[in-house]
């Protein structure tokens, strides 16, 4: 679906005109990321971070299938093999670093597309699906990162994958069952990681078959924008191409200036050193944290030390898991019909003031060693966190007066819908 | 698409005498730039699958040739593929100097494919030049083939005593890799 005024394909040579016939490929990409898609033309750079999600996606698996060539998932020569990548191979260092932070890069770009929907609200109808499919995205995400950072077999990994696995072990009865089938064995050795590493190979691909189904599902109501009002009339919108392809590649190079910074000057900051010590079953690093991205769910697993007719071991992984979880049940949470934050007076206090703090400290805590003050500081997080979702968001919704929408985004963009009609002062109508 | 963008908008529309806009600099120029970039990002990707340090520090092979026999071979590994090293008897340089060169499907002498003052101690690789089969010949016991010296059981290719493709499908002599004598009794190959 597409507004009626988007501008249609016609295949320019008898080769598109073949293609077009036989297999619409160019008609596809043309609608999709061409200029047959109208966008508002409102659209700030938080916009820019889907695509970026796309392009890191790419990376990941280009680099990664590169690694594949190059690293053996075995526990006797995966150490090994990664110093050989290093060391060895032609560029391996550039791919292997590219990959390491690709990962990061990867999480940061989704971070801040994640709050960028929960501050314009983009989980609202008509977009829930996107919503919905952009959570599972997420999720997989997460194991795929995880079980990527087990595959170099240094002591973060092995550890990492030990602690991981074990709350499965807080599964009343059959935890310890279930655990010992994931990794199957009693400690993460060869089984735990091949399967880590036929996982890890797979689930990008999975990824990006969800990322075709959430821009699928973008397309059918069409991109938000930050005023949160839907389009109306063609001087709304503009053709993604060319200019938000020019747009997306102005974020994508200031993007990169960032991510090759820290690739050829700070390749390890974002790691761990113990990493770089071969896997010791017998010795457990004194420090065990996860990678940056896992932190603020990591805090939250362990803000709960009470045994509360569960034990607190369950509590820290259902309250890590549902901490994630009640994401999917936002659209239904917040009833406001107002969807951008600019217009929501109350909400984006409780946004700037409540969430965006409580990310920091959760954040914060979660890289900190588990004992006072961060272990306090993250449960009055955790706490202020889950009320925020579930009992904040919809008491706000119902009581809040929004501050006026204005009437179209032309209107929001020039002053007056007016201009837009009578063609004064307009982009040009292409 | 761009082009069409750049026409509505009365500022960049704007051509001068030669009939060139300035949008068209900024254009070539970006496209440039991403090209260069992007070949530029080829490479690596390319390389990282060319042989590793580790590999290219295996590829010189030392070999003692001091126990050697004339009439024995023995088999080395040379870029983890075999390398037939075997001293020649007086009646098998004989065999292979009496052939004509030019008679051949790949004309060498003896010579050629020896080091001077070595003439005796052939230097081969163990790889038929058909389809990368070890010949038979250079162990104890082997089938040294029609013309006595390696016999390649795939496809029957028959070498001779210098290593000559004679008879079968193979279309050339067995290659003799690059090597020196370091020593009366060492060869380094590679």
């Amino acid at each position: 679906m597409s507004f009626p005024w988007a501008k249609q394909y016609t295949p320019a040579n008898g080769l598109t005109k073949f293609l077009d016939e036989k297999l619409p490929l160019p008609r596809l990409v043309y609608n999709a990321v061409g200029a047959g898609y109208p966008v508002p033309r409102n659209l700030s750079y938080f916009w820019n971070f889907g695509v970026l999600a796309g392009f890191f996606l790419v990376l990941q698996i280009v680099t990664g299938v590169i690694l594949a060539m190059h690293y053996a998932a075995n526990a006797q020569v995966a150490f090994a093999t990664t110093e050989h990548i290093m060391r060895d191979v032609n560029w391996g260092w550039m791919m292997r670093y590219a990959h390491a932070n690709g990962a990061s890069f990867f999480f940061i770009v989704v971070y801040i597309h994640i709050f960028r929907g929960l501050f314009y609200s983009s989980y609202k109808a008509p977009r829930e699906m996107i919503w919905l499919l952009g959570v599972v995205i997420f999720l997989l995400m997460m194991a795929t990162a995880f079980m990527g950072y087990v595959l170099p077999w240094g002591q973060m990994s092995f550890w990492g994958a030990k602690v991981i696995t074990g709350l499965f072990g807080a599964i009343p009865l059959v935890g310890e069952p279930i655990q010992i089938w994931l990794l199957g064995g009693f400690a993460p050795d060869n089984a735990a990681l091949n399967r880590f590493f036929s996982l890890h190979f797979l689930l990008p691909f999975v990824i990006a078959g969800v990322v075709i189904l959430h821009i699928w599902a973008l397309h059918i109501p069409g991109s938000s924008n930050p005023t949160g009002v839907e389009v109306k009339s063609e001087s709304d919108t503009l053709p993604f191409h060319p200019y938000y392809t020019a747009k997306d590649g102005f974020g994508l190079g200031v993007a990169l200036l960032f991510f090759f910074a820290l690739v050829f000057f700070l390749p390890n900051a974002l790691g761990h050193p113990d990493n770089y010590i071969q896997a010791n079953p017998l010795s457990t690093p004194a420090h065990i944290v996860p990678e940056w991205y896992f932190w603020p769910f990591y805090a939250i697993l362990r803000a709960f030390t009470m045994d509360f007719i569960l034990p607190a071991k369950l509590w820290g992984v259902l309250g890590m898991f549902s901490a994630i979880l009640c994401w999917f049940f936002l659209p239904w949470l917040d009833k406001s019909p107002v969807r951008s934050g600019h217009y929501r007076p109350l909400f984006r206090k409780f946004f700037w003031f409540g969430l965006i703090p409580t990310m920091a400290v959760l954040f914060w805590c979660g890289g900190a060693p588990a004992e006072e003050p961060y272990v306090m500081l993250s449960q009055i997080a955790t706490a202020y966190y889950f009320l925020h979702f579930l009992v904040i968001l919809p008491i706000v919704s119902q009581i809040e007066k929004p501050e006026p929408l204005p009437y179209s985004i032309t209107e929001a963009v020039l002053g007056s819908d007016k201009k837009a009609v009578l063609g004064e002062n307009t982009e040009p109508a292409v | 698409m761009a082009d069409t963008a750049a026409t509505a908008n009365p500022d960049s529309v704007a051509e001068n005498e030669d009939g060139y806009r300035r949008r068209d600099f900024i254009n070539i120029a970006a496209v440039s730039a991403a090209g260069v970039g992007g070949a530029a990002v080829l490479l690596p990707l390319i390389s990282q699958m060319a042989p590793s340090k580790d590999v290219l520090a295996e590829s010189t092979t030392e070999v003692d040739v001091s126990a050697i026999e004339p009439g024995q071979a023995i088999k080395a590994v040379f870029r983890k593929q075999p390398l037939f090293v075997r001293r020649l008897t007086p009646q098998e340089i004989a065999a292979a100097d009496a052939v004509d060169p030019s008679s051949l499907r790949d004309p060498q002498t003896l010579e050629e494919r020896t080091k001077e003052g070595h003439t005796d101690m052939l230097v081969t690789m163990g790889v038929c030049t058909h389809l990368g089969c070890v010949p038979l010949g250079a162990a104890e016991g082997e089938v040294r083939g029609e013309f006595g010296g390696y016999f390649c059981p795939c496809h029957g290719s028959h070498y001779d005593t210098a290593a000559r493709i004679r008879k079968g499908p193979a279309p050339s002599n067995l290659l003799v890799p690059e090597y020196e004598f370091t020593s009366d009794t060492t060869i380094l190959v590679g």
